[in-house]
């Protein structure tokens, strides 16, 4: 299963990076959202999967998965969307005053 | 001698106090002091008896290096012209320099020089020598932009500094080779270990970089091309920095350095022949200025050529000719400087073509002026030190006794024809000066005002250094054994006595070579005007300062253009470098180091829940980029997520999907609260190239992110130290969900910090949408 999920990380990526390339705001912050769900897995996956019980110690169990990686993605997630909304709000913002949300026509040159 | 180079740097730095505080005196005579005091105190250590000494001051014992001050003859040598001219210098500046200048500035700059020239020539410690030596070209370039207000200024003063700061990190380069070889910071050390040195395999560059040092200071070929632009400056500096001190820091780098690198042939080849070379082309190319201080330039360029030719030499007579002429040299040359501006002081221009018949207006001056040109040209009088040097070098350049090898045997054929050819256009170049300047017809039309005598303060200080040219001639061993000897001795390493004589008797090849010089000089000055369209063949338009420009011009416009390139501005590109640069480094060094097999896979069952969940995760994220409606895109996003948190679910992360889902509901909502915003989607009209290499790139990371992540998965090192959490949860943590143990309890620093992101972004969020910059804004 870890071969799979890793597998599934990298189209995560994959997709994530081409949305990156693209011109539109939108689908850049798109792109960005893919990438991080992509490297939690990652994280995920990297930490065995199925070991044993969800990491809540009751009597009686011996075999646990590893909570390391679930306080890890947990930070991560609520960092990766602090930023996502923050970028979402940029992005309004630069589109409200731009007029545009196209990256091609919002790059700076300093010779205007 | 630690006061001799401290003193001018401290008494600089009240420089500019005095001068405004005391406007109705002239700061010049308060800086002449410093000089004059310095030149006593080591006036007295000329001697017969004279025998080097040292002194060591820590400055940074860390690291070996040290103040350490030796005074030999050579130091002496150049430590009396720098405080001996210096005091002219002085002298002269008082009266050509007017009040209303920035006094306080000049004074500060040519007492910095001053000090900065005396830690040349005093210190033993190379960082040392290399620091005092960067201080003379920062000096220099502040004392030729001194009246910055002109252009000219500062193009020579820009030049100046990029050729000598070029060379001076090429010694920098060879000093450090030098330390690493011997392993000592001394050198006087260093000259103790020649032998190491000679047999080091890095001797070729130590040599190469020693020699780029010292060839762009003393403006040797073809880096002499920054001295007759540094003609802008002030004619004091002129007469000071250019022709009587810093420009032969470079003599003096050959010369302290000769007993070290003297005894292989490529020194002998690079020295003299670079140094044949600039003679024979700064006197030639002397002839053709029109400009009475570029011909000085020009004609200090070709001295020390000569200078520097005889230091390749390496024989003792040329030595000893060598040292001699550094004092005549300086003797004769800044006396000229000093008459050249005097005729611009009095006259309003330096045009030699504007110029002439000023003998019955400034009949000391020509007198003057005489003298010194009759002296640089080598005329053969009883008075003038010029003629002894130039018989000395014919001398030496007949290189009897010296037996060289292969290229070197050619050099040492030719370098006496060369010799005299660079001599006779001495001697023209010289007559030109003093009768262009002196004979002839007066031009009134041609100048502002009518020219008088200068006043007699500017006088004196060409008049004492005509003395002195007149007393070396006249007495030309005067100096030999107490002073001249001990420079030869510290260069050459071994005694040299040599009595200098008039005259030698008809059988010797040196007279026959002065007289040929004679005659053909004057045959070449009396018929200049025929054969100067010469100048129109060569070098036509040929010239380093074009080389110069252009290369300064291209490396500009070059690197413009790269910039231009790279930096388009569009994040698009950016981007595309990062990745490459990251697909590129990870690739490569997986190859390199991974043997790329899996092994041990301790792995996971496959479920068949799993596998769906895994497929619709595939399909959403693949549909982002294919959708090119913006709530389906946003929507599939939201797919994604909740996939995610179902894996999550599946994998016992009870928590994890918790947060997964709500948080995926609340980005879900911004998304829409923001698309309204947003402009449409557009179809998507990329070139196919594009789409190729964005699709290429992308996969090529995804591709890279699970070879990673296999790789890694397969190759554990250790136990995780989990056991430990799940261990100590209840007993420590007092808390049965471990995952919630980490987050407050073992790692709580990263859950405020992760509290103060939330808190930051949200601050920044309110501030975008509340906060304008103007009311009239959207």
């Amino acid at each position: 299963m870890e071969i799979v999920t890793s597998i599934l990380s990298g189209i995560l990526f994959a997709t994530g990076i081409y949305n990156l390339l693209q011109r539109q705001l939108l689908r850049i912050i798109i792109g960005t959202a893919l990438m991080s769900h992509g490297a939690h897995l990652f994280i995920l996956t990297m930490g065995k999967l199925k070991r044993g019980k969800p990491p809540i110690i009751v009597e009686g169990v011996e075999n646990y998965v590893d909570p390391l990686p679930q306080a890890l993605i947990l930070t991560s997630i609520v960092i990766s969307f602090g930023v996502t909304s923050f970028l979402l709000v940029l992005a309004y913002r630069a589109a409200r005053l731009n007029g545009t949300d196209n990256m091609e026509e919002l790059r700076g040159n300093e010779n205007e | 001698m630690l006061t001799a180079i401290f003193l001018p740097l401290i008494l600089a730095c009240f420089i500019p106090l005095i001068s405004k505080w005391k406007y109705s005196i002239h700061t010049g005579w308060f800086v002449l002091i410093i000089p004059f005091s310095i030149f006593v105190y080591l006036i007295q250590q000329v001697g017969t008896r004279f025998s080097p000494f040292e002194k060591t001051y820590p400055w940074i014992p860390s690291m070996d290096i040290h103040f350490d001050l030796y005074l030999d003859g050579l130091s002496l040598l150049f430590g009396l012209l720098i405080s001996g001219i210096g005091t002219l210098v002085v002298l002269y500046s008082i009266y050509y320099l007017h009040k209303s200048e920035k006094l306080g500035h000049f004074y500060l700059y040519l007492l910095m020089f001053m000090s900065a020239m005396f830690g040349v020539v005093f210190s033993d410690n190379v960082y040392v020598l290399y620091t005092f030596w960067e201080l003379t070209s920062l000096s220099s370039f502040l004392l030729i932009g001194y009246w910055n207000h002109r252009k000219g200024s500062r193009y020579g003063a820009l030049k100046s500094m990029l050729i000598t700061v070029f060379g001076g990190l090429s010694m920098l380069g060879g000093l450090l080779l030098l330390t690493i070889v011997t392993d000592t910071t001394s050198i006087q050390e260093m000259i103790s270990q020649k032998e190491t040195i000679m047999n080091s395999p890095q001797f070729g560059w130590i040599l190469a970089f020693l020699f780029l040092g010292a060839f762009t200071k003393s403006a040797q070929f073809p880096f002499h091309i920054w001295l007759p632009d540094a003609m802008e400056a002030p004619t004091p500096v002129s007469a000071y920095l250019h022709s009587a001190t810093m420009v032969k820091a470079g003599i003096f780098l050959i010369a302290r350095f000769s007993p070290i690198l003297a005894q292989s042939d490529w020194f002998f080849i690079i020295v003299s022949g670079f140094g044949i070379l600039t003679l024979c082309w700064g006197s030639f190319m002397a002839v053709r200025q029109t400009d009475l201080k570029g011909i000085l330039a020009y004609s200090t360029i070709s001295q020390l050529g000569m200078i520097m030719a005889m230091l390749g030499f390496g024989t003792k007579i040329a030595v000893f000719a060598a040292v001699f002429h550094i004092l005549n040299h300086a003797t004769f040359k800044g006396s000229l400087f000093m008459v050249a501006g005097i005729v611009d002081h009095e006259t309003g221009t330096r045009d030699i073509r504007k110029l002439g018949g000023l003998m019955t207006f400034m009949p000391i001056t020509a007198t003057l002026a005489f003298f010194g040109t009759f002296s640089m040209a080598g005329f053969p009088l009883p008075f003038l030190n010029g003629f002894y040097s130039k018989e000395l070098f014919f001398d030496a350049a007949l290189l009897h006794h010296f037996s060289v090898e292969g290229f070197a045997q050619l050099l040492k054929v030719i370098i006496p024809y060369l010799a005299v050819f660079g001599s006779i256009f001495t001697f023209v170049y010289s007559m030109y000066l003093v009768f262009g300047t002196f004979r002839g017809e007066y031009k009134e039309r041609e100048l502002k005002t009518k020219p008088h005598e200068a006043p007699i303060g500017m006088l004196i200080s060409p008049i004492i250094l005509v003395v002195g040219v007149i007393i070396i001639g006249l007495f030309p061993n005067l100096f030999n054994e107490s002073f001249l000897a001990h420079a030869a001795k510290s260069i050459k390493g071994v005694e040299i006595h040599k009595h200098i004589k008039f005259w030698h008797g008809f059988n010797s090849v040196p007279l026959y070579m002065s007289l040929a010089v004679v005659v053909l000089g004057s045959i070449l000055a009396y018929t200049r005007k025929r054969w100067s369209s010469v100048y129109n063949v060569i070098p036509g338009t040929l010239s380093f300062n074009r080389v110069y420009d252009w290369l300064v011009d291209k490396t500009t416009a070059y690197s413009e253009v790269i910039t231009k390139g790279y930096m388009s501005g569009s994040l698009k590109h950016y981007v595309r470098y990062i990745l490459i640069a990251i697909l590129v480094v990870t690739f490569g060094t997986l190859w390199l180091t991974t043997d790329l097999t899996i092994s041990n896979p301790d792995l996971a069952s496959i479920g068949i829940p799993d596998m769906l969940v895994v497929g619709m995760m595939v399909i959403a994220s693949v549909a982002t980029i294919f959708t090119n409606n913006r709530i389906a895109a946003i929507l599939i996003l939201g797919v994604v997520g909740y996939g995610l948190s179902i894996l999550f679910v599946i994998y016992r992360a009870p928590d994890l999907a918790l947060t997964q889902l709500i948080i995926e509901t609340v980005t879900v909502a911004l998304f829409l609260l923001v698309f309204m915003h947003l402009p449409k989607l557009e179809k998507r009209n990329e070139s196919k190239g594009t789409i190729f290499f964005n699709a290429t790139v992308s996969i090529l990371f995804g591709a890279m992110m699970t070879f990673v992540a296999i790789f890694s998965y397969s190759s554990k090192w250790f136990e995780p130290i989990s056991d430990y959490f799940l261990e100590t949860s209840v007993s420590l943590g007092g808390g049965h969900n471990v995952v919630n143990v980490i987050l407050v309890d073992m790692r709580g620093l990263d859950t405020l910090f992760e509290i103060t992101v939330l808190g930051i972004a949200a601050l920044g969020i309110y501030g975008m949408i509340k906060l304008r910059r103007n009311k009239g804004e959207k």
